[in-house]
């Protein structure tokens, strides 16, 4: 093995943490105070949504489906923008080259929504895991900052903070097919944002790693039982 | 590209090194200095780095904490602040800092290129510049010696033209030894910063060595461990021997230990909190454990 190697392999991700983790909770604080009542239009929408969805035994329909992946676009562009690049990017130089493919992931779920033939999944297993991981991210991710002891300020609302966002992703996904879109290539990044938010969240020595890690276990495993 | 030192540089360097030695006493009251090697130049043994803790991008509270801790650590006499464009905000975090403080004369501003197209180089050093807003920077070292082959002949002439005044290189948790030995050997150098603490002694053997044998100034990065070693040790009660060198915090005992090595010129522990850094900066004062008190200390630490 070359020194090169060697040298890349004694490195642990507790060295590419560059920022205290009071730094980074305090970044939320900062995303809720600047877009406050977004976050409580955000979670009215998404509530009304789940209305319009329960409603239909089968899932959500060809209009909820693409009304849910516009918004859900909208959200990643909200998260690439005011979280990625103004705040975390100045703290964390990865964050910078993670923001355009967030913007990426916007373009595409909004093409799929405009153009794209979506409707409901036929496994009621996936939409059930679904519709939970939507619900988690909606309601119960807001709260873990107070259950962790942090202020409620902190807390990470969809469509302005990575994780919930990429949650709710792979929860809306997993209820959604497409006859003629690869539908596939959207649960690259959720996944891998899911990931490497849960590294990082461990290195800063918080068990809400656990939280991104649990729902791409369990996203994945739907998937593919579904 | 020079490979040796000139026979004068070399007799400078050689009586810098044997003279490693604290000023006079019209200045005790303020921080026990090292010389530089390669220029006679006396630094306080207590700098200030700023991985980390300097890196708080907007955050406007976090931002005035650190020209706290900037302020104090003049106050208290330090001058060697070190950081990287690596560190995401930290550089701008300093420039704030010294703008607010208006611009101490006392700054040996300590920074580094951290980037593998050589090319790009000059324009980084110039963004480093501008962040920390200095005429120029006191010491630029190659970072964790990406593409030094590169950078240091551009770094030895900014240096000839003054636009610098020293030039080292970096590494950080024992990493590339080896070519930093090399580079120590062929290059003239006048800094070179690795990691040393009381656990992580590998520089004893070979590195520090050759740094006084050839005259070169070491800057010390992590004597906490980022912090672990600290968490790790405040478990347990100060030893007998930390109060015969004025300790009362571990911080200092990790500190002493580290810049009473002969060859050290200077730590620098990073800190948000003014009241770590006076803790630190005490470290500078009084007696230096000698050479069986080391062995001790290493030893016992070793032991918890």
């Amino acid at each position: 093995m070359s020194e090169g190697w060697t040298d890349w392999l004694s490195y642990r991700p507790s060295d590419f943490l560059m920022f205290s983790p009071r730094i980074y909770w305090r970044l939320f604080e900062s995303l809720n105070l600047a877009f406050w009542p977004l976050q409580a239009g955000v979670a009215l929408a998404a509530l009304a949504w789940l209305g319009w969805v329960g409603r239909d035994a089968g899932g959500p329909g060809r209009a909820a489906a693409r009304a849910a992946l516009a918004a859900l676009a909208l959200g990643w562009a909200i998260t690439a923008w005011a979280f990625l690049w103004q705040r975390l990017a100045p703290i964390h130089w990865l964050a910078g080259y993670i923001a355009p493919l967030f913007l990426l992931q916007a373009a595409a779920m909004l093409t799929l929504a405009l153009h794209g033939a979506v409707q409901g999944h036929a496994d009621r297993l996936r939409r059930a895991v679904g519709l939970s991981l939507l619900v988690w991210a909606l309601l119960l991710h807001p709260l873990l900052a107070g259950l962790a002891g942090r202020p409620w300020m902190q807390a990470e609302f969809i469509a302005l903070a990575s994780d919930p966002t990429a949650i709710a992703t792979l929860g809306l996904l997993l209820m959604l097919r497409s006859p003629h879109w690869p539908l596939r290539a959207l649960w690259a990044l959720p996944v891998a944002w899911c990931v490497l938010s849960a590294v990082t969240l461990w290195t800063m020595g918080s068990a809400q790693g656990w939280v991104p890690w649990a729902a791409v276990l369990l996203a994945v495993w739907a998937a593919r039982r579904g | 590209m020079p490979t040796q030192r000139t026979p004068s540089a070399t007799r400078r360097a050689l009586l810098g090194s044997a003279l490693v030695s604290l000023l006079p006493p019209a200045m005790a009251a303020g921080p026990l200095t090292r010389r530089i090697p390669s220029s006679g130049e006396a630094l306080p043994v207590v700098g200030l780095g700023s991985w980390i803790t300097f890196n708080v991008g907007g955050d406007e509270a976090a931002r005035e904490a650190c020209v706290e801790v900037v302020r104090a650590f003049f106050a208290e006499g330090g001058r060697v602040i070190d950081s990287s464009p690596m560190y995401g905000s930290s550089q701008p975090t300093i420039g704030y800092a010294l703008a607010r403080l208006g611009r101490p004369a006392a700054l040996f501003s300590a920074e580094k290129v951290w980037i593998g197209d050589a090319a790009r180089g000059p324009a980084q050093m110039e963004a480093s510049r501008a962040y920390w807003g200095v005429a120029r920077f006191d010491l630029m070292q190659v970072h964790n010696l990406l593409s030094w082959q590169q950078h240091l002949p551009r770094l030895f002439e900014m240096k000839a033209a003054g636009q610098l005044r020293y030039v080292g290189i970096t590494t950080s948790e024992g990493r590339r030894h080896a070519e930093i030995e090399q580079v120590m050997r062929a290059q003239p150098i006048d800094f070179v910063q690795l990691s040393y603490n009381l656990l992580d002694r590998e520089a004893e053997q070979r590195l520090l060595p050759l740094a006084q044998e050839r005259g070169i100034g070491v800057i010390v990065n992590r004597p906490f461990r980022e912090g672990a070693l600290l968490q790790q040790l405040s478990r347990h009660r100060l030893p007998g021997w930390a109060a015969e060198i004025g300790c009362e915090h571990w911080s200092q005992v990790a500190l002493k230990f580290v810049v009473s090595h002969p060859a050290v010129t200077c730590a620098i522990p990073a800190t948000s909190q003014v009241a770590h850094l006076r803790q630190n900066m005490a470290a500078a004062r009084g007696p230096l454990p000698d050479a069986a008190l080391r062995s001790r200390m290493a030893r016992d630490v070793a032991a918890l």
